[in-house]
């Protein structure tokens, strides 16, 4: 039995066909395996892990925005013949979703993992931290360019789809991260270990940041709210609850995403 | 083959179609005319579903649009801007289409027709990737995909905008031909001697309503004008007197 109703399964085929020829895509791709081998040749696995993991958690959320932006602009017009077909939008939605995001998925794992491959990991102990980065860039590039559908179902304007699209990303790899520093700063003197979990969980990059500094034990640089963090995300529940928020920030905006294209005029 | 019952549509402040009606004639080229922003576009994207109405109804074949995509099976669409994704080939993008409506269907596989391919000589461009294809040579393309399936109607909007002087005389020949194989077409154009040839039927659509639904030959008798033209003019300055 096929998991994807058919209609889905053959855009999925043709979309994947379209994207995999794209430079873009190439070019990220090369970004990430090129990265990841310099990095490998001078520091080592351990020191290359740590580094890679703030490349991921900056490329993958603008890369998802700004790629799944333009790709549906440039499809626009394709869509609207697609959904003159005798498919549901339900059906075309998720063939352009999957169609984009597997081979963005792939296009990270290829990248950090051929060079990996090639000049083998020399510390046991990192091969779960590895594993991590690994799930946590996929699970990025399912949420955001899920955030793409989401901004590309909310204005015509082309111009103001490109501008909530890096907004967004500004907002979430950079801008978040000194707000938090900044109610640290001013709320020091209380008890905010949990605001700042809920905090931390708010947001699919920092939620991803905090999953993967724990893997290499290094809570002791978030300061004194990572031994909270440590506690918290150590134990079984933790890693439960950091799966289950990244799940949610995956299936939300798909569903907003789903919503509004359903409703849509085009 | 169409009925249309008080369709209303608006797009924020603007009132695009305001309690429109119509019927469309099985059989036969219906010609939808009106000046720019006045409703043509969205009243066939209606029709196929891709503009949901805020009131009334659109039935083709006796079936409301609103609750199935099964009734897309019979149509072909031709859009005014024919856009592909740029990596895939005219090829691949054809055998994508054959997946889409041709297997697993209710229906049975529909027979294609590849005239088109032929007669615009399209096959020798069939092989490259779209985005290296001229704006003509994807309109072309755009003419085979809507015709592809020979469906019962055919939805042409602005069809030889693009297309060259022979390519367009091709693209008339066949909107004929499928109109005397009993197929019903419509076709929206601000080519009027373009529609004057091709047309059985005139809508003339101004600020969202119906003004004139007939035969073209009654309105040329009604207006008393010499072309086709001409006789929407006329109705227009009558409009505006009103």
């Amino acid at each position: 039995m096929n998991v994807l109703p058919a209609a889905t399964a053959k855009i999925v085929k043709y979309e994947l066909r379209d994207v995999m020829r794209s430079r873009w895509l190439i070019a990220y791709a090369l970004f990430f395996g090129v990265a990841t081998d310099a990095l490998l040749r001078f520091g080592g696995s351990g020191k290359a892990l740590v580094s890679l993991t703030s490349v991921t958690l900056f490329i993958v959320p603008l890369v998802g925005l700004v790629f799944g932006t333009v790709y549906l602009d440039n499809a626009r017009e394709f869509t609207e013949l697609l959904l003159a077909q005798p498919i549901t939008r339900r059906q075309l939605f998720s063939g352009l979703y999957l169609g984009l995001t597997l081979p963005l998925a792939g296009a990270f794992l290829a990248g950090v993992g051929i060079p990996f491959a090639l000049h083998g990991v020399d510390d046991p102990s990192l091969y779960v931290p590895l594993l991590t980065l690994a799930l946590v860039g996929v699970a990025l590039s399912f949420v955001f360019t899920a955030l793409a559908f989401v901004i590309a179902a909310w204005s015509d304007d082309r111009l103001r789809r490109m501008g909530a699209a890096i907004a967004v990303w500004l907002v979430v790899a950079v801008l978040y991260d000194g707000l938090v520093l900044v109610l640290v700063m001013l709320f020091g003197d209380y008890p905010i270990e949990r605001p700042m979990l809920a905090l931390m969980v708010a947001n699919p990059v920092d939620l991803a940041r905090v999953v993967l500094l724990l893997q290499f034990d290094m809570s002791a640089l978030m300061g004194y709210t990572g031994a909270a963090f440590q506690q918290f995300f150590s134990g079984g529940t933790g890693t439960a609850v950091a799966a289950a928020a990244l799940a949610i920030w995956t299936v939300a905006p798909l569903m907003l995403g789903m919503r509004a294209f359903g409703k849509r005029d085009f | 083959m169409i009925e249309i019952h008080g369709l209303a549509k608006r797009y924020g402040a603007q009132e695009v179609l305001r309690g429109l009606d119509l019927h469309v004639a099985r059989g036969r080229v219906t010609a939808i005319v009106g000046p720019n922003g006045t409703g043509k576009t969205t009243l066939i994207k209606t029709i196929l579903g891709l503009v949901r109405p805020d009131a009334g109804e659109v039935l083709v074949n006796g079936v409301a649009v609103s609750d199935d995509c099964a009734y897309r099976a019979r149509i072909g669409y031709m859009p005014q801007i024919a856009r592909f994704p740029q990596n895939l080939s005219g090829a691949e993008l054809l055998a994508m289409l054959r997946d889409l409506r041709g297997g697993g269907g209710v229906a049975p596989a529909p027979v294609l027709d590849e005239e088109l391919i032929a007669s615009f000589q399209l096959a020798g461009h069939l092989g490259k990737r779209v985005g290296a294809l001229s704006g003509g040579t994807r309109q072309k393309l755009n003419a085979v995909m809507a015709f592809l399936f020979s469906p019962e109607l055919l939805i042409l909007d602005e069809p030889t905008a693009g297309l060259d002087p022979v390519a367009s005389g091709v693209f008339k020949d066949k909107i004929l031909a499928e109109r005397d194989g009993g197929k019903t077409l419509i076709l929206s154009s601000h080519f009027m001697n373009e529609l004057e040839e091709l047309a059985d039927d005139v809508v003339f659509l101004l600020d969202g309503t119906v003004r004139y639904s007939g035969t073209v030959d009654e309105l040329m008798r009604r207006t008393r004008q010499a072309n086709l033209g001409r006789a929407i003019s006329h109705l227009m300055a009558q409009a505006v007197a009103a």
